[in-house]
């Protein structure tokens, strides 16, 4: 199969890559752009493990083609801190021990991402809803509520 | 395997009505990348619809909506119109999977997927939705209701290709209603789904029903017998009863992983009640 | 020197605290690297071959076709895997779920694998094995496969634990019993008996990060293994055994893993990358797709229990009795010995007798999942305890503590208990808000108790302290909820230094001895423990390098808050040493100051847990919902309690899964109709509620700080739970895991008519 050039903006980056056809936006990220960040623990979009954001909706990455990133604009785990300078997403999913395994961490942070972007101060059952495609097996998903809860408020400057 | 991204229609239809045997039109990819995943499948030719001009637009027209093919279904719930107008439609199609999905699925794609339990396939029956067809020939029109023949057959020929939905302007004190049962809260396939839009005359009594079923036969039922238990009822007890042995009478559904063949047609009857209570509260708000 | 595990009663300063997870920033940030995030240099790409077939015999593979594809490195099939076993069952077991011999077991068993150098080239080359099987037929009900006209898996099966010895093969591997005092005698004494017979469905882990290695042989008989696991000492021995390997020239490193919960304590394709690498000369990168972690790796067993139960009109039980069958998969095992056990472990009870089956049946293999087997034995005597209390007209809670197991307790399966906390897990439910607080409408609330043993092992840590004072500690046991955090905190505590200046690292296999694996909740309990003693040891050091600095005799040197003191008035002037102050000096004092400990730890505290939830049962479409939950269990000391809490949520939460939804559902034609997350239905975030904890500490006496196992008993109560619950919300005994919407409506159906 003949490789397709594709050119595209990656955390904030321009980024240019070839890839197969058939191939995954998950597996370009993980394989060829070393993003090993976004995890596989489906390939069927059912986990959300792999969740990037692609033009400001989070998707799952195994249920995009490489060649689709054409022009578009992608973000993912590695790009959400600044730097040194946590997200407060991340800050807060340490504080509240909102991960334990940490396999589903990256999908679960993309996701309250784009939650708290379209929705700054979502309810308990929004919040539950929102990230019901991000399959946690070992918390119960109770810390990581709280965990997106707290980091809204901080974030709509209601705590410190 | 090749991947297209035509910029027009009528290059898509070429691209598909030229293919070798294996073409796939890609739109949200949320079910053709996951039977990519199988082993057993395989593809020559996948054409992305989604740079084709108007394909990821809704508009309103003084006929009512017109839905483009790749049109994400988060982005239904974004247009306040279409929500006011077709509520039961775009909670159909908000239940298609999860967030992620719903960031790239399209109500096009989970009709032409063709599973007998499409979410929003029922919704748009019940709302007397049509699809545009653009092919080789030039474009036309069908009900919903006619685009799938079976599980996972549709009636399309070759190379042709769905532009869009159209749905109607809705009459007044119309409105529709979409429920599906899970075994979960989110995440499943809908075991059963009921679909009604009904609209009320002058005097509060029901005048007009559709009533659509999925996931109970190998594709979408329209109900007639279910959706007279409506019409000139003022949605009572009787009413309800008569649509609810209806539904469950017209199901014909199989044994699987999901469900039984009796939990199906018990539960079919039941949110086929649940949603014409919600529709008929809905359409004496309109 | 010797190490004295004794508990001791202190006032803690860092155990106990909450700080941040050392491996945190790395997880948030995409850092962490698991099975599936190492590469290594002309790294090949491996996929496996699995039957269609639930039993078939393999007459034959032709990998001609498939070793001409362009690209294809390597094909193995199990004529490349000898069988080195020497007449070990269990290994042998093993080797052949590896890669099938002479017949598949079950749908997904793998019998040939093709390393290549790339994806497509595997995929092509997969496609061109040939594969001869004459199909055969197969069982995969517990009960079915106990029938006398049932298939024999294998004709080498004689039921051992029987008298006399059966002269015919079957499905039933083994008969094992516990038990005490004369059961016929006790229910004669009963007022009141209740008999039952429970089934409950196969469950996976469901961890999220698939089985994935990376394996690497070298000419030399030298190699490397990079691999998520709960134990990568384990998996080194048994790679090594199964693939002629010396021990020691195999190292195993444990990446992060993704979750285990039992699952990763079981090599199932780490020996075929082994295999393919030596095979093609190159790394070989082997990554489980989630259909192949469904149908291939180990899921618990599917069971069917009859438990019968007696007690006196005033609420004292008489008598208990379980018969228990557990499959095994294809290979015999000892899961039912496990749930006869745990069955009736929280009771005290004079008469008692429990009898396990092992049955073979052409399902995976089964691995341990989170205390294995005990769920489900609860499930069925806590289901049936519910139903006598009620038949007395008692509170369950009320009867649960009237019998209630307590110190000096002779148990069910043999040993007589030391403290444990069954007892106020009770007491703290009958006194939690939750109790008494108003139900809503078609709501119930169900409540049960669990057990589980907890184990310690062979544990190995070393602990070395840097020239600044700040100190690394290497332990053996894989980090699966936060150990790392916890040892840190230990060795704070110890050595008395802030939870900041600690690193824990997880060492491979050729930087440490032997470890055990993480399993039986022996993580914390049991490397706390070496770790303790490690740092004792240092402290000895540290003393000695004191006595030097200060040129005293080592007698008068005492440690005290994280000092070395001088003793006496003689010595009283001088300032206390800090550990930063003598390691700093540590060059001219005779060199690297480190704590080593070797042991067994012994005395792993058994665990109890009482659970309570409330439920909300659909009546038209049989839909239960869990409204409230709460989970009370007996931690012994809570080393760092958000970790503990985040146990009990993660466990509890598991268990409604299996309670509710989770199973394995077989074809006719045996093979798995569900194996990925969409018909797998574990719990998602909008599924449950807030989960709450409240943590018991009971030390346990076997320990220096009282540390019992915590990551285990909180999936046992659950099931049996949320069956109580459902009973109280429609007045339904529900007898079959899980209670799924069709299960439901069918038994209110049927009680209709």
């Amino acid at each position: 199969m003949p490789a397709i050039a594709v050119s595209t903006t990656i955390n904030d980056d321009t980024v240019e890559f070839l890839c197969q056809p058939d191939e995954t936006l998950l597996d370009v990220l993980r394989n060829r752009l070393g993003l090993m960040g976004a995890k596989e623990g489906c390939g069927t979009g059912d986990c959300g493990a792999c969740s990037a954001i692609v033009d400001g909706r989070v998707v799952c990455s195994c249920l995009v083609l490489g060649a689709e990133a054409e022009g578009r604009t992608i973000e993912t785990i590695e790009g959400m801190a600044n730097g040194n300078e946590l997200h407060p997403l991340q800050r807060k999913f340490i504080e509240h021990a909102a991960l334990q395994c940490g396999i589903c961490t990256p999908g679960f942070l993309m996701a309250a991402k784009a939650l708290l972007e379209v929705n700054p101060d979502p309810t308990e059952t929004e919040i539950r809803f929102w990230l019901a495609g991000n399959l946690c097996r070992c918390t119960g998903y109770d810390k990581i509520v709280r965990a997106v809860q707290d980091a809204a408020a901080e974030m709509r400057g209601e705590t410190a | 395997m090749r991947y297209e991204r035509p910029q027009t229609i009528e290059d898509a239809t070429a691209l598909m009505a030229g293919a070798e045997a294996n073409a796939f039109v890609l739109a949200g990819g949320t079910d053709l990348l996951v039977r990519m995943q199988s082993d057993a499948f395989e593809a020559d030719l996948i054409v992305d619809i989604k740079a084709i001009s108007g394909f990821d637009a809704i508009t309103q027209t003084e006929d009512g909506f017109v839905i483009g093919a790749a049109v994400p279904s988060a982005a239904l719930s974004e247009d306040a119109a279409l929500v006011a107008a077709w509520p039961g439609v775009v909670e159909a199609a908000n239940l298609i999977g999860s967030t992620q999905i719903q960031g790239r699925c399209t109500i096009v794609g989970n009709l032409c997927n063709a599973s007998p339990a499409a979410d929003s396939v029922p919704a748009l029956v019940a709302a007397d939705a049509r699809a545009q067809i653009a092919g080789p020939a030039g474009t036309r029109e069908v009900a919903i209701a006619d685009v799938p023949t079976g599980p996972g057959k549709v009636s399309l020929s070759k190379g042709e290709i769905i532009e869009a939905v159209l749905l109607p302007k809705p009459e007044p004190r119309t409105a529709d209603a979409y429920l599906r049962f899970i075994p979960r809260t989110e995440m499943d396939i809908a075991v059963v789904g009921a679909a009604v839009n009904l609209s009320l005359g002058d005097d509060g009594t029901i005048s007009a029903a559709r009533v659509a079923l999925g996931a109970v036969a190998p594709k979408v039922l329209l109900v007639e017998e279910a959706a007279e238990a409506l019409i000139g009822s003022n949605l009572d007890e009787a009413a309800l009863e008569a649509l609810a042995v209806a539904c469950s009478n017209a199901s014909n559904p199989i044994d699987d992983k999901r469900g039984t063949v009796e939990y199906r047609k018990e539960v079919a009857g039941v949110l086929a009640r649940r949603a014409a209570q919600t529709a008929y509260a809905r359409a004496g708000e309109n | 020197m010797s190490f004295d595990a004794t508990f001791q009663n202190k006032r803690f300063n860092s155990v106990g605290t909450r700080p941040l997870r050392p491996d945190g920033i790395d997880k948030v940030t995409g850092r962490a690297r698991y099975g599936a995030d190492f590469n290594m240099p002309g790294q090949l790409v491996a996929r496996v071959l699995r039957s269609p077939h639930a039993h078939a015999r393999i007459k034959g593979i032709d990998t001609s076709k498939a070793e001409a594809v362009k690209g294809v490195k390597a094909i193995v099939t199990a004529a490349d895997m000898p069988d080195l076993t020497d007449g070990d069952e269990a290994l042998f077991a093993i080797l052949d779920n590896c890669m099938a011999r002479e017949k598949a077991m079950y749908d997904g068993h793998a019998v040939a694998a093709v390393a290549a150098i790339d994806e497509s080239s595997a995929k092509a080359a997969l496609k061109l094995i040939k594969v001869d099987y004459e199909v055969l037929p197969h069982v995969v009900d517990v009960d079915a496969a106990m029938m006398a006209d049932a298939p024999v898996l294998n004709d080498t099966i004689f039921t051992q634990g029987v008298e006399p010895a059966p002269s015919k093969p079957s499905n039933v591997a083994n008969r094992s019993e516990f038990g005490h005092g004369d059961v016929d005698a006790g229910f004669a004494k009963a007022d009141i008996i209740v008999e039952r017979s429970y089934k409950t469905e196969q469950a996976h882990q469901g961890y999220i990060e698939p089985h994935a290695c990376v394996a690497s042989c070298n000419a030399d008989g030298t190699a490397d293994l990079w691999v998520c696991t709960q134990g990568h000492f384990v998996y080194r021995q048994n790679c090594a055994d199964l693939l002629g390997l010396e021990a020691s020239k195999l190292r195993v490193t444990s990446s992060e893993i993704g979750g285990g919960f039992g699952g990763k304590t079981h090599v199932w394709a780490e020996p075929v990358a082994l295999a393919l690498s030596r095979k093609a000369g190159r790394p070989v990168k082997l990554i489980m797709s989630r259909e192949e972690v469904f149908r291939a790796s180990g899921p618990t067993s599917a069971t069917s229990i009859d438990v019968k139960i007696g007690a006196t009109k005033d609420g004292k039980i008489t008598a208990a009795e379980a018969t228990l069958r557990y499959t095994s998969g294809p290979y015999p095992d000892m899961w039912a010995e496990l749930g006869a056990m745990t069955a009736f472990a929280p009771y005290d009870l004079e008469n008692v007798k429990t009898v396990g089956f092992e049955v073979v049946v052409n399902r995976p293999k089964v691995a341990a999942y989170r205390a294995p087997s005990a769920p489900m034995a609860a499930f069925a005597a806590e289901s049936a305890v519910d139903e006598l209390a009620k038949e007395i007209g008692m509170d369950p809670v009320d009867f649960r503590i009237a019998n209630v197991a307590k110190e000096g307790t002779r148990s069910s399966y043999g040993p007589v208990y030391g403290p444990i906390g069954i007892g106020p897990t009770l007491d703290a439910a009958k006194a939690h808000p939750h109790m008494s607080a108003p139900l809503g409408p078609n709501q119930g609330r169900g409540m049960a108790c669990g057990f589980w043993f907890n184990f310690g092992g062979q544990t190995c840590t070393d602990l070395n302290i840097s020239a600044d004072g700040t100190v690394t500690i290497a332990v053996g046991t894989v980090d699966v909820g936060g150990s790392r955090a916890s040892l840190s905190l230990i060795v704070a505590e110890e050595l008395g230094i802030e939870y900041s200046d600690v690193k824990a690292v997880i060492a491979d296999t050729s930087t440490l001895g032997y470890n055990d694996m993480t399993d039986g909740s022996r993580g914390t309990f049991s490397t706390s423990m070496a770790t303790i003693s490690a740092a004792r040891n240092a402290i000895e050091v540290m003393r000695q390098r004191a006595a030097i600095m200060w040129d005293i005799p080592l007698e008068h040197i005492y440690w005290e808050d994280g000092h070395a003191k001088a003793a006496g008035s003689k010595h009283g002037n001088r300032a206390p040493l800090s550990v930063k102050d003598i390691a700093a000096e540590a060059g001219n004092t005779g060199g690297p100051i480190a704590g080593h400990s070797e042991l067994v730890a012994d005395g792993a505290g058994v665990s109890f847990a009482t659970h309570i939830c409330d439920i909300e049962v659909d009546s038209e479409t049989g839909s239960s919902r869990v409204v409230r939950y709460t989970v009370i269990q007996d931690a012994g000391k809570a080393v760092h309690p958000a970790y503990v809490e985040g146990q009990y949520q993660g466990g509890a939460a598991q268990g409604i899964g299996w309670a509710l939804n989770e199973e394995y559902i077989y074809g006719d034609d045996g093979r798995l109709q569900n194996p990925g997350f969409l018909d797998y239905r574990i719990p998602v975030c909008s599924d449950l509620p807030m989960i709450d904890t409240q943590i018991l500490e009971i030390p346990n006496p076997n320990h220096p700080y009282g540390v019992r196992g915590v990551g285990e008993t909180s999936i046992v109560p659950p099931l049996a739970a949320i069956a109580n619950a459902v009973s109280n919300a429609v007045g339904l005994r529900m007898s079959h895991i899980p209670l799924s919407p069709p299960r439901i409506l069918a038994a209110l159906n049927a009680a209709k008519t």
